[in-house]
């Protein structure tokens, strides 16, 4: 299960001067179980906000997020986190770091690994294994947290423009070995990001976020089948549908 | 870049360098300076060095300093890396004690040893405790400053793996991060003992040791002695230093060889 209902979430931050900078304002979204969802807008919209609150990385000011129900306080072994920028420990191999969550947990040696190397499957790395991070590739190394966050076997998936990063060839391929793995795995994930391209590629649905205060602007449901082809008309159709309204909806505001 | 045979040819043209120096050293001190308390030539140090050796003292002269060292820089690293991580760790200790520090820190080690000598009496230990002084604060504020720029990022993946606890975190995110801080720490803490170590046994603090028969030797105007004195004391420096080096290099510090390389 990974059903996420987020209820009248509202976030804001303190400025230098004293001020009150409204991030999230009473926002309300609610995620269904195995569902692919992006989270689109542009930078300063919230998105990262909104990323960490439901992570439990940070405290909202207000407002209640679930979790199948249960309230989430603070960092839970059923969410997994995949960051925006490269976040493997860079004195660990790159097995040990798929390793590292269930070393936490408290798993004993022979399984923590056994179970670490069916991961490292999944991302098509294990030849890589003993390399460290500093050895591989931006794409390579998103792959082993992707890896690392699956390892501990969460409900759902965070990811913080894991992709950002990337040069578009090594991001494409990225975004097809991701949709296997969702397949595979089934869990829910909220992915983040501010390529329409991406979202509409991606996901069962698009949130698109306003830029400040971040309130829920529109939600596009995509009914294209997958594998989806990037060049066709109907996708070329949603992702005008989606720009137009990030265009017009949202910042006109 | 890393040629092998280009390395190779560098280091025989550096030690033409050594040989070079010394038969200047030589020729200048046998034809015209012609007085070895002024200035001994390589010849009187080597006969110097073994009847030295073969008297037995280098060798105890060795181990006492070693003692020496090894109580200072070993006090220095039990007291400078808990205490570093404390406040690199935690604003509040940090607060509390950042003042302190900073008071104690700019004393130079070797004003302690009056200190030392009325506490400790001339004993290794109060060799150590000046050699200490010395080391201690290289090794905490680099433990400090290593903690204090552990990326965020980090903890919070770490968190995020189930890694929560304070005590965890410090254990399999931040020490880790920091260990390359915490080692430049401790290699030029080395460095500082190693003079002081000298110091401390010159002024008298202990009873025998490198830096005490220097002066010995000195005060019976055998120069030949002290200048055997002085190149061990360099020789000795510069393994400590190697050694230090390579253990770091090779097996805590591996993850690091690949963004270089």
């Amino acid at each position: 299960m990974g059903k996420l209902q987020i209820h009248d979430l509202s976030q804001s931050f303190t400025r230098d001067d004293g001020s009150e900078l409204t991030v999230l304002d009473h926002l309300n979204i609610e995620v269904q179980d195995k569902e692919f969802v992006c989270i689109l807008g542009s930078s300063g919209c919230g998105k990262t906000t909104l990323l960490r609150l439901i992570a439990g990385l940070d405290t909202a000011r207000s407002g209640t997020i679930l979790l199948d129900g249960e309230e989430m306080k603070g960092p839970s072994s059923k969410v997994g986190f995949v960051f925006q920028e490269y976040s493997l420990f860079p004195w660990r191999s790159v097995i040990d770091n798929v390793v590292f969550g269930l070393e936490m947990k408290g798993i004993g040696k022979d399984e923590r690994y056994r179970i670490a190397e069916r991961y490292l499957e999944l991302v098509n790395l294990t030849q890589f294994r003993a390399n460290y991070p500093a050895e591989l590739s931006g794409g390579m190394r998103q792959r082993v947290a992707v890896a690392r966050a699956l390892a501990l076997d969460p409900v759902l998936l965070l990811m913080d423009e894991p992709f950002g990063a990337l040069d578009a060839q090594t991001r494409n391929m990225l975004q097809i070995e991701l949709l296997e793995i969702w397949e595979k795995t089934k869990k829910t994930i909220i992915f983040i990001t501010h390529s329409v391209d991406e979202a509409v590629f991606l996901s069962d649905r698009i949130i698109v976020l306003t830029p400040r205060p971040g309130c829920l602007c529109h939600i596009v449901p995509i009914n294209l089948p997958r594998p989806r082809d990037r060049t066709s008309t109907e996708f070329a159709q949603v992702r005008r549908h989606v720009l137009d309204l990030i265009n017009q909806k949202c910042s006109i505001q | 870049m890393a040629n092998p045979l280009r390395k190779h040819k560098d280091r025989w043209f550096g030690a033409l360098a050594i040989v070079l120096a010394l038969a200047l050293w030589e020729c200048y001190a046998a034809l015209v300076v012609k007085n070895s308390f002024l200035l001994p030539a390589p010849l009187d140090v080597t006969s110097a060095f073994l009847e030295l050796l073969q008297k037995g003292i280098l060798l105890q002269d060795f181990q006492v300093s070693m003692i020496h060292f090894a109580i200072g820089l070993g006090l220095a690293l039990v007291v400078g890396i808990p205490v570093g991580i404390a406040i690199g760790w935690n604003r509040k200790i940090n607060a509390f004690l950042d003042p302190l520090i900073e008071l104690l820190r700019p004393i130079p080690p070797l004003a302690w040893i009056p200190f030392a000598i009325i506490w400790f009496g001339l004993t290794t230990i109060s060799a150590g405790f000046v050699i200490f002084v010395g080391a201690v604060f290289p090794i905490l504020i680099n433990t400090y400053t290593g903690f204090r720029s552990v990326p965020r990022v980090f903890v919070e993946a770490g968190k995020m793996l189930g890694c929560t606890k304070n005590r965890d975190l410090i254990r399999y995110i931040a020490f880790p991060s920091a260990l390359p801080s915490v080692v430049s720490g401790i290699r030029v803490a080395t460095g500082v003992a190693w003079m002081c170590l000298v110091a401390a046994e010159l002024f008298g603090v202990s009873n025998s040791g490198l830096g005490k028969n220097l002066w010995f030797y000195y005060n019976l105007h055998r120069m030949d002695c002290v200048v055997v004195y002085m190149i061990l004391l360099g020789l000795i420096g510069l393994v400590i230093d190697m050694v230090f080096r390579y253990i770091i290099d090779r097996y805590f510090l591996k993850w690091q060889t690949g963004e270089v390389a």
